[in-house]
């Protein structure tokens, strides 16, 4: 395990490399002349020279891409303009807020996502079944930005059942720092008060999340246990004597989630779109929201830092995802 | 005709092309559908924001714009703009496929990295970066998602290609001769033709969805084009009370993409049945 | 039916089972007749098609969704399997009551899972108190007399490290591991290579004599059957043909079909041709007797009605109008 898992790491570090260099390129080549950009409208060409040489935009290509990499391995993504700060201090900041919410989106959708496919497949052709899968077609067909703003409207302005933006009531602050999920944290520090509003607070944002992700993991589990039950040790198992409940829910549901689970690293994908524009509806201080601020504002580095740290985040969770998947199916940690 | 009554047996697929076909109607007399066309496009502050009536079905905007014509002539843009990424990503990814697939060595290798790198990122946030880099229209989001989509067509072509470079009657055709450029567009491209169909119909949903996000966040159309996302970003500040405003732009990016889906889940069942998700 | 003092351990009494189909309703089996004395080993022998399968899917009651059990019995112990609910079926008589023995050892693991873990699972609901409290013990036993290498090893291998006549072994200790009274075994060597097909069994035919427990074992071939079963039954195209003590029932066929079987086969003649016709197909199937568009000897009775089975001795049955008279010189041509 340990040797496939060396394998696969080894195997991530061309696309990385050229995720940098894309981010370079990026970077350095669209803004014709950064060094204008950098100095500002009313710079003289003097002032011009000087960051040129200051920042190496005067050297060539190549040499201009090595120093980057060196920055970018050591930790300087730069500074963000809106900020002031070193953009990698600001996603560092801001990360566990994105965490805590990806994390529970993943779980709804895999606690919902694979009992609800599963149901549907043992119940193939019935009511059941076909609502599932109209659910799953929906789940994907629905905008994020568009639902996360439905239900603010009809549970938070109409209804005032939830609150509507924040990850926290103000007035309550935030509990002291353990893992940075602040639903934990609050626990932790023994607060009822902020563990409530914690928990509030991150209901509609997680759900609005997790909805394409359970439709996606439904979808991939009734297709899965669908073409495992056909199999002839299904069969097999039960003229041997198995018993029908863990039948399905031990061994056919291993052989099911192959399929499922590598559907995931594309899910981590669309989790992290949908999460742009969660964090910015709901006003979640995550990397997303950190995104479209940066967007909007123009600035420049703390776009492409995040852009290249979500593509070292999303190789991490491929790595893992093929992990996982050969330790549900044995016989892939032999391949490759 | 065979293949069209099996397809319209299925269902979920006959209402997917039964909306599909209604969008591009919808799209293309859009001018004649909508009830004002002229008024969709200009302010009205008298009328700014009025529920759902006789007079505006859906209701009207912050400025007074009929919100069904606007809906409406939002669909024109919104098939465009999938239909142009959809139509550019192919162009761009199957030539580049084919060839990555279809010889071996450095080409091949490079093609299928940058590829892979393209893919490392979710499509969203590259589209993003781009799109931040370029003045905001429905032009630079037709750029950035064209730019960020043609991988998924690469891909899939180059596993196509791969897998018939191996086969023995492409062995066959090399035997007595027959030359790259021909064994690629005659025999290797039309095998390849249903995976890339079946990715095309599902892309364009997620084109729309994706375009509706760019958008929302105003990296897309900017006012006063009556794109769909636009619409419900607009519509926000004046929530919850004008709450048509919202919620029927949403409708119709659900429906289409629903449309398209559906369609898409279609055309992937009859066109390979050897990949057919157990129905 | 033989007087036995016991009675036997398993009866199929003129069983009918229907397939339903896009083409129709399919009558696979028609009233078949087998029966397992107790500790004996009795095979079902017919040609793909003839409905084996379906048959021990029947008793195992594994039937597919669309498939109808029209009339008959399948009497085990005394009780009508037919009769049971799924939960006494699961409970009582798979993996504890009857053990079965799968066609292709390729497919019938579970792949994701240790075989120890697999085999687990069957002991944990269905062994004996005297083996549960040492359930790998039990299967060390059990792989040390199918003769698998390795036994505790075994147990934490997975499916593919094994070869075919190895995940065979496995099944048959899977089989054994609950000390059914009954094995029913699906042609289990067919999957297998001449030499190894052998080795199983022989290991079969020791196991059996050894720990006393009956066998149904189903095949198609003639040569397998004749070597490890001490009766057998005749099938052809979902009907009994006839049945008997394997020997007598080879040397001294009664029913037209299996003598020109016999006659037919490579050991018996340098013709290579085969029984001129085809199977018919289940679906509109020939009333009477199905073997009668084929059979040299056959008469308008035969193809209207089929007889109730003849007893001939030393507990020989045939199901036959015409089984006293000779066959006429068959022209295989």
């Amino acid at each position: 395990m340990l040797a496939f898992l060396a394998r696969r790491l080894f195997l991530a570090i061309p696309s990385l490399l050229g995720l940098m260099i894309l981010c370079f390129v990026l970077l350095r080549v669209v803004p014709s002349d950064p060094s204008a950009a950098l100095a500002g409208d009313n710079a003289t060409p003097q002032q011009i020279a000087e960051i040129r040489a200051k920042f190496g935009f005067d050297r060539p290509l190549h040499e201009q891409f090595f120093l980057y990499m060196k920055q970018v391995l050591s930790g300087d993504l730069g500074v963000s303009v809106h900020s002031n700060r070193p953009v990698v201090a600001d996603i560092g900041q801001r990360l566990p807020a994105t965490l805590e919410l990806t994390f529970v989106a993943l779980f709804l959708a895999a606690a919902i996502g694979i009992p609800l496919g599963t149901v549907a497949a043992v119940a193939h052709n019935s009511p059941i079944d076909h609502l599932v899968r109209l659910f799953t077609i929906g789940g994907l067909a629905v905008a994020s930005f568009w639902l996360a703003i439905m239900l603010q409207l009809w549970l938070a302005m109409d209804l005032d059942l939830l609150p509507l933006r924040g990850r926290m009531a103000v007035a309550l602050g935030s509990p002291p720092t353990v893992t940075g999920s602040y639903v934990i944290d609050s626990l932790v520090a023994a607060r009822w008060d902020q563990f409530v509003s914690a928990l509030r607070h991150i209901v509609m944002p997680a759900t609005v999340l997790a909805i394409p992700a359970i439709a996606t993991i439904a979808r991939f589990t009734r297709s899965g246990v669908l073409e495992t039950m056909q199999k002839d040790f299904v069969t097999y198992e039960t003229a041997a004597g198995y018993r029908r409940g863990r039948l399905i829910r031990i061994f056919v549901l291993r052989n099911s989630v192959a399929t499922a689970v590598t559907q995931i690293g594309l899910l981590f994908g669309g989790l992290i779109s949908s999460a742009v524009a969660v964090e910015a509806i709901f006003d979640w201080p995550g990397i997303g929201s950190y995104a479209v601020y940066a967007i909007l504002g123009q600035d420049y580095k703390a776009v492409l830092a995040v852009t290249l740290f979500v593509g070292v985040v999303y190789a991490i969770v491929n790595v893992l995802v093929d992990m996982v998947h050969a330790a549900l199916d044995p016989r892939v940690a032999e391949q490759l | 005709m065979l293949v069209l009554r099996k397809f319209l047996r299925d269902i979920p697929a006959a209402i997917g092309l039964a909306v599909v076909l209604f969008a591009v109607f919808v799209a293309i007399f859009a001018d004649q559908l909508a009830p004002d066309p002229i008024g969709a496009m200009e302010s009205n502050i008298l009328e700014r924001l009025q529920p759902p009536s006789d007079l505006h079905p859906f209701g009207t905007d912050h400025l007074g714009r009929d919100l069904l014509s606007r809906v409406i002539l939002g669909t024109r843009d919104a098939l465009k703009v999938s239909l142009v990424t959809v139509a550019g990503a192919i162009l761009i990814g199957v030539p580049l496929g084919l060839i990555a697939g279809y010889r071996r060595g450095f080409i091949s290798e490079a093609i299928m990295r940058l590829t892979d790198v393209m893919l490392a990122v979710p499509q969203l946030v590259l589209a993003l970066a781009l799109a931040q880099l370029l003045k905001p229209s429905l032009e630079t989001a037709m750029m950035a998602l064209t730019f960020t989509y043609w991988p998924f067509f690469a891909r899939t072509v180059y596993a196509e290609s791969r897998r018939l470079r191996a086969s023995t009657f492409i062995e066959a055709l090399e035997g007595i001769g027959v030359g790259p450029a021909r064994i690629v567009f005659f025999h290797i491209l039309p095998n390849a033709a249903a995976p890339i169909i079946v990715r095309a119909t599902i892309g364009m949903g997620f084109i729309i969805l994706t375009a509706a996000l760019l958008g929302f966040l105003g990296m897309g159309a900017t006012p006063p084009e009556p794109d769909w996302g636009l619409a419900v970003a607009e519509s926000r500040q004046f929530l919850p009370e004008a709450w048509w405003f919202a919620t029927f732009p949403g409708l119709a990016i659900f429906f289409a993409v629903l449309g398209f889906n559906l369609l898409g889940d279609g055309v992937r069942d009859i066109v390979d049945p050897r990949l057919r998700r157990s129905r | 039916m033989s007087v036995q003092h016991t009675p036997p351990i398993l009866s199929v009494e003129g069983l009918r089972i229907s397939l339903k189909g896009d083409e129709g309703r399919a009558e696979v089996l028609d009233r078949i007749d087998v029966t397992v004395p107790q500790g004996r080993i009795v095979g079902v022998v017919g040609e793909s098609g003839c409905g084996k399968s379906t048959l021990i899917k029947a008793i195992l009651r594994i039937l597919p969704k669309n498939a109808r059990i029209d009339s008959g019995a399948i009497i085990f112990e005394g009780e009508d399997l037919a009769s049971l609910s799924e939960r006494e079926m699961s409970r009582r008589i798979r993996g504890g009551g009857i053990g079965f023995i799968p066609q292709d050892p390729y497919l019938a693991l579970n792949p994701v899972f240790r075989i120890g873990t697999q085999l687990g699972e069957i002991l944990r609901w269905h062994a004996p108190p005297q083996f549960k409290a040492d359930p790998r013990g039990r299967l060390v036993d059990l792989f040390r007399a199918v003769q698998l290498p390795d036994p505790e090893g075994a147990l934490d291998r997975y499916p593919h490290q094994f070869s075919g006549g190895q995940r065979q072994r496995i099944l048959i200790a899977a089989a054994l591991a609950c000390q059914p009274r009954l094995i029913v075994a699906d042609e289990p060597t067919t999957a297998l290579d001449v030499t190894t097909q052998q080795e199983i069994l022989r290991l079969l035919r020791d196991l059996v004599a050894e720990l006393g427990v009956s066998m149904l074992f189903v095949s198609h071939d003639f040569g397998v059957v004749s070597q490890l079963c001490d009766d057998i039954s005749v099938i052809y195209a979902g009907q009994t043909a006839e049945s008997g003590p394997t020997q007598r029932v080879l040397h001294d066929p009664r029913h037209p079909y299996t003598r020109m079987l016999i006659d037919c086969h490579p050991d018996r003649t340098d013709s290579l041709v085969g029984i001129p016709g085809t199977v018919p197909s289940p679906v509109r199937p020939p009333a009477g007797c199905r073997f009668a568009p084929r059979c040299p000897l056959a008469i308008d009775a035969c193809r209207t009605v089929l007889p109730e089975p003849t007893r001939l001795a030393e507990g020989r049955r045939v199901v036959c109008w015409r089984h006293a008279d000779p066959l006429p010189e068959l022209e295989l041509a």
